[in-house]
């Protein structure tokens, strides 16, 4: 199947969000494929506060079924939550359980007075009562089917899809 | 497999943590990379996180300590386990119970972890062969035998400070005979590929053939502190001698004590780590206790975070 180009959604994603928000909105990439593109839209948008990112594995909900087995990676948030308009990023939404992990995550930094939800990709098959407020395209996949992002060495922004069952 | 390592299922995943002994560089390097998170959590204002909610973790301590307890209670605490302190030396043992009694009880009660601190070696081995497949054992210290996390949170200390583990000259100094954390940093150290171990202490607090265990025997500090970039320095275990080891604790001091003139053997930038607790005058002057190249409360610290990654890692590992 053919996927649609990641940079060109990157340009309507970041028009949208600009036309949106001032520049005092806070960003935060969601590990991995959230941080490269929570990277790259810090500086298109020229975000004055610095970039936070999250790793949300010690909030997943499936710990109990898949351990912690993947390297973790520290969460930073170099501004403070508490009070702050909130823009989270990643790469592409599906249950909306990871969302659901880094908003708790967030909390126990502060609160928050507003979070957003931005994603290049929607594909769907909303878990949870989650949506984007910012989205590069809508997509309907077959279930068995994981799109992921990925980024070359040259900093270009691509996706890929695999089978569930296969590694990749 | 014939002689399987006791902490790891026929996949090779970890179960328990008894021993850095025959643990591959790839488990000892995800615990620390997984503390690296956590430190993360314990710099925050608000510092728990739900992991272990509904969990229940027992801290069986049958020989007194205050910090390795208290550091694996916090740990614990954070992860949003229940944490049960039980004193059994003061409690079902001196009523007689058996060790493992002690165990089946607890375990009756829906333990999820135990951590155990014992003065025999092999018990938490014991009781770890003993407890259903769900129930984790993580080791806080047996006997001469082992001491796994205090190894690791000396192996997360030593690569914050030093970044890499294959360029560096270690020195364990001190009590290395009765000394469970010598034994698990020698085995840590080797695996994550530290080129040069040595021990330092005079021949009557070192054990038969310790050379077996790849490391280097030095007597004399001021040979052995070359080129060192880590000093571990022991505790002298008083209460483990049995007979004449030393001379006098003074005696000791003179020769293997490390004070600033020793010290200034060792590379410029080497850090000096002790376990704790610390007999000062003894095997290390206050001077460099106190001195800008420790980094003993920094391990303190760390050893919080290295608790929770042994603990997480565990809990999410169901057979």
């Amino acid at each position: 199947m053919q996927l649609p180009d990641a940079e060109i959604l990157f340009k309507d994603l970041a028009k949208k969000i600009k036309n949106d928000c001032d520049k005092n909105v806070a960003l935060i990439g969601i590990h991995t494929g959230g941080v490269w593109l929570a990277e790259r839209l810090h500086q298109e948008l020229e975000i004055a506060q610095p970039l936070g990112t999250l790793d949300v594995s010690f909030y997943r909900d499936d710990f109990e079924k898949i351990g912690l087995h993947s390297e973790v990676k520290r969460s930073t948030i170099p501004f403070e939550v508490e009070g702050a308009h909130i823009i989270l990023v990643d790469d592409v939404l599906n249950t909306g359980r990871t969302i659901r992990a880094a908003i708790n995550e967030l909390f126990d930094y502060g609160r928050p007075s507003r979070i957003s939800l931005a994603t290049l990709v929607d594909r769907g098959g909303r878990e949870l009562p989650i949506t984007a407020q910012y989205t590069g395209i809508e997509l309907t996949l077959p279930a068995d089917k994981i799109l992921v992002l990925k980024r070359e060495k040259s900093g270009k922004l691509s996706l890929d899809l695999y089978d569930k069952n296969l590694p990749e | 497999m014939i002689n399987r390592n006791p902490q790891l299922d026929e996949n090779g995943i970890l179960q328990h943590l008894l021993t850095t002994e025959g643990l591959p560089a790839s488990i000892l390097l995800h615990i620390l990379d997984t503390a690296e998170s956590f430190v993360g959590v314990t710099e925050r204002d608000v510092k728990k996180i739900p992991l272990l909610r509904g969990k229940s973790i027992f801290n069986l301590f049958f020989e007194p300590s205050t910090r390795t307890r208290t550091t694996f209670e916090i740990a614990a605490k954070r992860l949003s386990a229940d944490v049960i302190n039980l004193n059994i030396a003061v409690s079902a043992q001196s009523k007689g119970e058996t060790l493992l009694d002690t165990v089946d009880n607890l375990s009756a009660m829906n333990a999820d972890m135990f951590v155990v601190r014992h003065s025999q070696s092999g018990a938490a081995h014991l009781i770890a062969n003993h407890v259903r497949s769900d129930v984790h054992v993580i080791n806080a210290g047996d006997g001469s035998h082992a001491h796994p996390t205090q190894a690791l949170l000396d192996m997360f200390t030593i690569r914050h400070y030093k970044k890499d583990f294959r360029n560096l000259s270690v020195a364990i100094i001190g009590d290395i005979l009765h000394s469970r954390v010598a034994r698990s940093q020698i085995h840590a150290l080797t695996t994550l590929g530290v080129p040069e171990v040595r021990v330092i202490a005079p021949k009557t607090l070192l054990p038969k053939m310790v050379e077996r265990l790849g490391v280097h025997v030095y007597h004399d500090m001021s040979k052995g502190l070359k080129n060192i970039d880590v000093l571990m320095m022991l505790r002298l275990q008083n209460e483990r001698m049995q007979g004449a080891n030393l001379p006098s604790a003074e005696e000791y001091f003179k020769y293997y004590g490390l004070t600033s003139e020793k010290l200034s053997l060792a590379r410029r930038n080497a850090i000096v780590m002790h376990p704790g607790p610390m007999n000062r005058g003894v095997e290390i002057d206050s001077a460099v206790a106190d001195g800008k190249q420790s980094v003993i409360l920094p391990q303190v610290t760390f050893g919080i975070a290295v608790r929770m990654a042994v603990m997480s890692i565990l809990a999410g590992n169901q057979a």
